[in-house]
């Protein structure tokens, strides 16, 4: 095994199917998961909780990359699926009784369904027009989930009792930790299988549909089947991340899930890159960190600026709308490519190319 | 009937106002094929600029309506310049989030300068109140529709009579055809888009005078979705019927059925156009099927 890459030399399919093919990228990946391994000894609470809000998201950013990065099909719906994920499993686990696991499964499943049923326009519908029709599913969602009464039982919103796996409840001075490894692990394995549904043959027809939705139908891709699964797919995972923010939070009611949500997801995966299950992680990271990185600098500057606590919400919405216009117009590939970059100019320093 | 002619009378209000906003998002859409998120910011910008002028420096309405006509050719033009030019060619994702991204610094910077707590306006149109069928109406909300249609009839001739006119609509048939017959497509990129901040600027103000200076005017530029989807995203008559469409219909559902779905009869609207009728009522059947 060679320590960076230098070609292509491999001798067998193995090889060629690995997710790693140099020491350097096990090394970094050993890297990698010591650093997340000792991440809860080195922050304090209020920062593993950030670092847990990062997690969930990059579930729900994965969703969406996998159906506007991937299939190319634009979703401002992220929102009112993430409102059926959270209030599904909410309602199971704390009206029904049912185990969170089971919660959490069906979550999954009915934002699946409702996902696919949202995604028929798409059938019809391509670029704007598939937009705004998503814009309007956000819309009538929410208002759905505003209005039935039976949902919040009139009090518009819902409380969760704590999270319980396996008969350990997450209540106490640890239970932020205890999320912490579960997150972890349930957003690696999101990532993971993301990553290698891009090796299967449903995710290599959601690209040839992205690339040109005709050719792949010449190709015996059949178009309608796989814009339905994207959307089923996709929804999955938001609707997974949807029941995460409500057990995590204990409390689920609309105004998580309103467009600005979808607004936040979608500025996730344009600044991490589009079309990158990475890229759906550094953008996760990325916009979840800006608010409390900006709370941080307003601090420092106190004593400087005077004022500058009242203007905080205005200069944070500002900053957010510059990132995303600056990475559209600067680096349209996102985090992705930066870190690509920064990657190949190590590589080959001291030469340029 | 006396509710009946009031709500009318609102919903044509308000539809007018939505017809302008709506005029400013098709021009754009029209001549660079561009979907505007950021229509109801150049609302409340307008609505801004005109009350700086107008309150905060005690000018004359006539004088600040200039001013912030200046104000928002220099910002259409801008955007143009600045955020939409570099990102020409690129798919409607970006173009779109774009857009998002220039409304969330819009809105910050308006909310950096003058807060967020509504301000009252002294009136520019005339109150008072008359009678019809034994409705008692505000004159201003009357007012208001007679405005939009002088606006709006001025751009329809502007468009049909006008040497710049023509060249934007020359543009927005084929940009290679209009390009060998010397029209300037960069010139009327800026112009649509300074046109429209100036439609938007006059929506805002009306819309500013029969509610109140505050951010909530930006709420507005989602409800130009229905209305052009209704009338077509290419069609400047559209804008009048669909814009005084979904006045209408929202009106009577907040009037006669539930005011909560006030709000969201005019999305439900946009899904059954959709499915039915994609172009609008007035749209070039260009949409492409898959």
């Amino acid at each position: 095994m060679p320590a960076t890459a230098t070609g292509v030399h491999h001798r067998s399919y193995r090889s060629d199917l690995a997710l790693r093919h140099t020491r350097a990228e096990k090394a970094r990946l050993v890297l990698v998961v010591a650093a997340l391994a000792a991440l809860p000894f080195l922050v304090d609470v209020y920062w593993l909780s950030v670092v847990n809000t990062i997690l969930i998201a990059v579930v729900g950013a994965v969703g969406l990359n996998i159906l506007v990065g991937f299939t190319g099909q634009i979703s401002l719906g992220q929102g009112g699926f993430l409102a059926v994920g959270a209030f599904t499993s909410a309602l199971l686990y704390e009206r029904a009784g049912m185990p969170a696991l089971v919660s959490i499964a069906a979550a999954i499943l009915l934002t699946a369904v409702v996902g696919a049923f949202f995604g028929l326009p798409a059938l019809r519908l391509k670029g704007l027009y598939l937009a705004i029709a998503t814009l309007a599913a956000q819309t009538i969602i929410l208002f759905v989930v505003r209005r039935w009464e039976w949902l919040t039982e009139g009090q518009g919103y819902l409380d969760v009792r704590p999270f319980e796996l396996f008969g350990v409840e997450f209540v106490g001075a640890m239970s932020e930790v205890m999320w912490y490894a579960t997150l972890l692990v349930i957003a690696t394995g999101a990532v993971l299988a993301a990553r290698n549904l891009f090796r299967t043959n449903l995710g290599r027809s959601f690209m040839a549909v992205r690339d040109h939705d005709i050719a792949a139908a010449a190709m015996g891709v059949n178009v309608t089947y796989t814009k339905v699964m994207a959307f089923a797919v996709s929804s999955g995972f938001v609707g997974l991340a949807g029941a995460l923010t409500a057990h995590y939070n204990s409390t689920v009611s609309w105004e998580r899930f309103t467009l600005e949500e979808s607004i936040l997801f979608l500025a996730m995966i344009i600044v991490g890159g589009l079309g990158s299950v990475a890229g759906s992680v550094y953008g996760a990271a990325f916009i979840i960190l800006l608010s409390p990185l900006l709370l941080e600098l307003s601090r420092l500057l106190h004593d400087l600026v005077p004022g500058l606590d009242a203007q905080f919400p205005a200069l944070e919405l500002g900053a957010f709308g510059l990132v995303i216009v600056l990475f559209l117009i600067f680096e349209p590939r996102g985090l992705d490519r930066i870190w690509q970059r920064v990657k190949e100019y190590v590589r080959y320093w001291p030469f340029r190319y | 009937m006396t509710t009946f002619v009031t709500l009318t009378a609102y919903g044509l209000a308000d539809g007018a106002v939505l017809a302008l906003a709506a005029l400013g998002f098709v021009l754009i859409y029209k001549a660079t094929a561009v979907i505007n998120f950021a229509q109801g910011e150049f609302l409340l910008v307008g609505a801004y600029t005109f009350y700086s002028s107008f309150v905060i420096f005690g000018l004359p309405v006539t004088v600040s309506v200039l001013n912030g006509v200046a104000i928002a050719v220099i910002l259409g033009v801008a955007v143009e310049r600045f955020v939409l030019r570099p990102l020409i060619g690129r798919s409607p994702i970006s173009v779109i989030m774009v857009t998002i991204g220039l409304s969330a610094i819009l809105t910050a910077i308006m909310q950096l300068i003058f807060g967020t707590e509504a301000r009252a306006m002294p009136p520019v149109l005339p109150r008072g109140s008359i009678e019809i069928l034994g409705a008692t109406l505000p004159v201003q909300r009357l007012l208001v529709v007679v405005v939009a249609a002088v606006v709006l009839t001025a751009f329809t001739l502007f468009f049909r009579y006008s040497r710049h006119g023509v060249a934007m609509r020359a543009v927005a048939d084929d940009q290679q055809a209009a390009l060998t017959m010397g029209i300037s497509v960069r010139r009327v990129f800026a112009m649509a888009w300074a046109l429209a901040a100036v439609s938007a600027l006059i929506a805002g103000v009306l819309l500013a005078d029969i509610t109140a200076v505050d951010p909530h005017i930006a709420t507005f530029g989602l409800l130009v979705f229905p209305v052009v989807i209704l009338g077509g995203l290419d069609s400047v008559p559209g804008t009048i019927v669909g814009g005084l469409t979904i006045g209408l219909i929202k009106m009577y559902t907040f009037g006669y059925l539930d005011p909560g779905l006030a709000d969201v009869i005019p999305y439900i609207v946009l899904v059954l156009i959709l499915l039915v009728r994609p172009y609008g009522l007035f749209g070039e059947t260009r949409i492409e099927r898959v």
